[in-house]
């Protein structure tokens, strides 16, 4: 099964600071596969610092990564010919986490709809394209003549949302990559968001990289999660047996710090100590230190959690955690991430 | 209700626009007892921020409070005048504002930020005073006294939050107004600071009124719930009374927006959008999204009546009136 979209052995470093040369790691040798013969939803979690949005860049070929490749069909993104990138922009869309600054507000809504119409030639004369419009609209369920004609401030922030889900739907992509799509509108808008991104997936046979820093929603829509510590993975795997019973101390934390709306359900126990509070999230590029990066906050560090990083252990079919606790389980190599991730039937 | 700590009645604060009257508070009426933790919770745009300022008397031109009264210990701040209101400020309510931490000064360090909000809003206290109490802060919070001497941009969020909420305790002040204290924060780093905020609101029965649109977070934080809706409230009550048994259509569907762990997948968005408020009619403002709006709900706004023991709500649905 070839992937659609693949990251092997990817680095990404910044390098930064006018007098002091500093650099920081986004994401160290990162593996990842989504999608392939059947459309999936994944889900990349983890806090601010953690490279998810550095890892959604990079898909969208908006950065290059420092080492590594990334493949779309298999073929390597920085090797890729005019019209294949072409292919790639119009198979690969984004939408982004802030639905105001999206607009220029100088122009009608129309405007960032018809410009990816008239970019890839999508029909031919005024008609046509205001029914696909009409279309892309109705799909993330607004009424065109409620929408089309009007200025950005017109609208609410979660139907500026839904609109730039449109813009992606229209070129009827392949793959949706969404940056925290939800994090700036209403929980009542928030609902209708998601649920407009699952049925493209179900109906439509898109597939949707989520990203975001809430596991209450990405349990909701997902099937698989790749959570990520300071830039590498720490639990990979099927989203209901990473949220119902993590395994990572790192997860565990952050599962059990999700506030869900429900008086019974109290903040569970944590038993991880507290977090240092880093001022720059993110490592110091330093070769010696090879630590896992969980180890100054983990309650159960052992002398070989700070000499060497954890790889990932497969402890089930569908999971693969990256903690020394579960040395007993077979090593998954990173390029095989694949094997526990989409596989749900 | 004569032992509650505040209580406000009948609370209307309008921005009179070019266009007319934005009714951005209209006709709020609450009360929150001593050490007691109140959430209030709506969209954006209801209100709740203007609500919050308005109990600090914050509200600034082309706002203005048009009626009602804000009575801490019986004293009506709406009528206050502006010198012994700011001894109010800070000493007897203070404020943790949207997005407090970015409106740390970053020329200057901790300490003075923490020591100018004392000096403006106290009685004279010496140097050393001063000192003691900002240590005492800092400590409260869990910061390390060496943050004292540092400046903003060499702490991290999370201990950013933590020096506006040491601000806001630094005068031991009655009642805390926290604005989305953690909407920009990680959720470990969010559970940390709102359980620091929790334990100094019961060790030093500070009441607090907690203001967002988080559910997950009232659900785990606040005792008795607010919900607004376009400048009114429409159901008040226990937290645990309103999560079970919802009684507003509003507060119905909001609810069933949010991701449960139970049951995977089922969560629906609300139809429709929040009205704006300018020129507000005076009718049920949810009726157009409400699946159960009947005639009368164009034409009436609906008291908020105590429907069930110590719940109120505001809605001419049978199951409330009867």
């Amino acid at each position: 099964m070839t992937a659609l979209m693949e990251l092997r052995n990817v680095t990404k470093v910044y390098t930064g600071g006018l007098f002091r040369r500093r650099t920081t790691v986004a994401l160290e040798d990162i593996f990842l596969s989504i999608g392939g013969e059947r459309p999936t939803i994944t889900a990349i979690a983890g806090e601010s610092g953690s490279g998810k949005t550095t890892m959604g860049m990079l898909l969208l070929r908006f950065l290059t990564p420092t080492k590594g490749e990334i493949l779309y069909k298999g073929q390597d993104l920085a090797k890729m010919s005019r019209e294949e990138w072409l292919t790639f922009r119009r198979e690969v869309q984004a939408i982004f986490q802030d639905p105001f600054e999206v607009y220029n507000p100088f122009y009608k809504v129309d405007h960032v709809l018809s410009v990816p119409i008239a970019k890839f030639h999508l029909a031919k004369g005024k008609a046509a394209e205001r029914a696909l419009m009409e279309k892309a609209l109705l799909d993330v369920g607004l009424r065109p003549e409620e929408t089309l004609g009007r200025y950005p401030h017109q609208l609410s922030g979660g139907q500026r949302q839904r609109i730039t889900v449109a813009r992606a739907l229209l070129l009827q992509p392949r793959l949706i990559i969404a940056d925290e799509p939800v994090s700036m509108v209403d929980a009542s808008l928030r609902a209708t968001i998601l649920e407009s991104l699952r049925n493209l997936n179900r109906d439509l046979g898109i597939s949707i990289l989520y990203i975001t820093h809430d596991l209450a929603t990405a349990y909701h829509i997902c099937e698989d999660i790749v959570v990520l510590y300071q830039g590498s993975v720490t639990e990979a795997g099927d989203v209901d047996a990473v949220i119902k019973n993590p395994k990572h101390p790192y997860t565990q934390l952050l599962v059990r710090s999700i506030a869900w709306p429900d008086p019974k359900r109290k903040w569970g126990k944590v038993e991880v100590a507290r977090s240092k509070e880093k001022k720059w999230p993110g490592v110091e590029w330093d070769e010696a230190t090879r630590s896992c990066k969980f180890a100054d906050r983990c309650p159960f560090t052992t002398d070989i959690c700070l000499q060497k990083l954890p790889p990932l252990f497969q402890t089930e079919s569908q999971r693969a955690v990256a903690c020394y606790l579960y040395k007993d389980a077979p090593i998954l190599e990173g390029n095989e991430i694949g094997k526990v991730l989409g596989q749900k039937g | 209700m004569n032992g509650e700590l505040l209580q406000v009645k009948d609370l209307r604060v309008y921005y009179h626009t070019e266009a007319g009257p934005v009714k951005a508070v209209d006709g709020v009426s609450l009360s929150l007892g001593r050490g007691a933790r109140l959430g209030l919770v709506g969209e954006s745009g209801c209100g709740k921020s203007t609500l919050a300022m308005t109990l600090l008397r914050l509200i600034k031109s082309p706002g203005r409070i048009e009626s009602g009264q804000v009575l801490l210990e019986g004293l009506d701040l709406v009528q206050l005048p502006e010198d012994k209101m700011r001894q109010v400020r800070l000493g007897q309510i203070s404020l943790i504002p949207q997005g407090a931490m970015n409106s740390l000064n970053p020329v200057m360090r901790v300490k003075d930020q923490i020591m100018d909000g004392m000096k403006d809003h106290s009685e004279k206290m010496s140097q050393a005073e001063l000192e003691t109490r900002v240590y005492e802060a800092l400590d409260s919070v869990e910061l390390e006294r060496g943050v004292a001497n540092m400046y903003p941009h060499e702490l991290s969020g999370g201990m950013k939050q933590r020096v506006c909420v040491a601000i806001a305790i630094s005068l031991r002040p009655k009642i805390i107004v926290a604005d989305e204290p953690t909407s920009a924060l990680d959720v470990v780093i969010q559970r940390q600071v709102m359980e620091t905020i929790e334990r100094l609101q019961s060790a030093l029965g500070i009441s607090m009124i907690l203001i967002g649109h988080d559910m997950g977070l009232m659900a785990q934080s606040v005792e008795r719930l607010a919900v607004m809706y376009a400048g009114r409230l429409v159901e008040v009550g226990r937290v645990e009374d309103i999560f079970s048994e919802p009684l507003h259509p509003y507060t119905l569907l909001l609810i069933s927006t949010l991701p449960v762990l139970e049951a995977k997948g089922t969560f629906k968005g609300i139809p429709g959008i929040t009205p704006s408020l300018l020129n507000a009619p005076a009718n049920c403002l949810f009726h157009p999204r409400c699946p159960q709006a009947k005639d009368i709900c164009a034409q009436e706004v609906p008291a908020l009546i105590e429907a069930r023991p110590a719940r109120w709500v505001a809605c001419h649905l049978d199951e409330v009136q009867r």
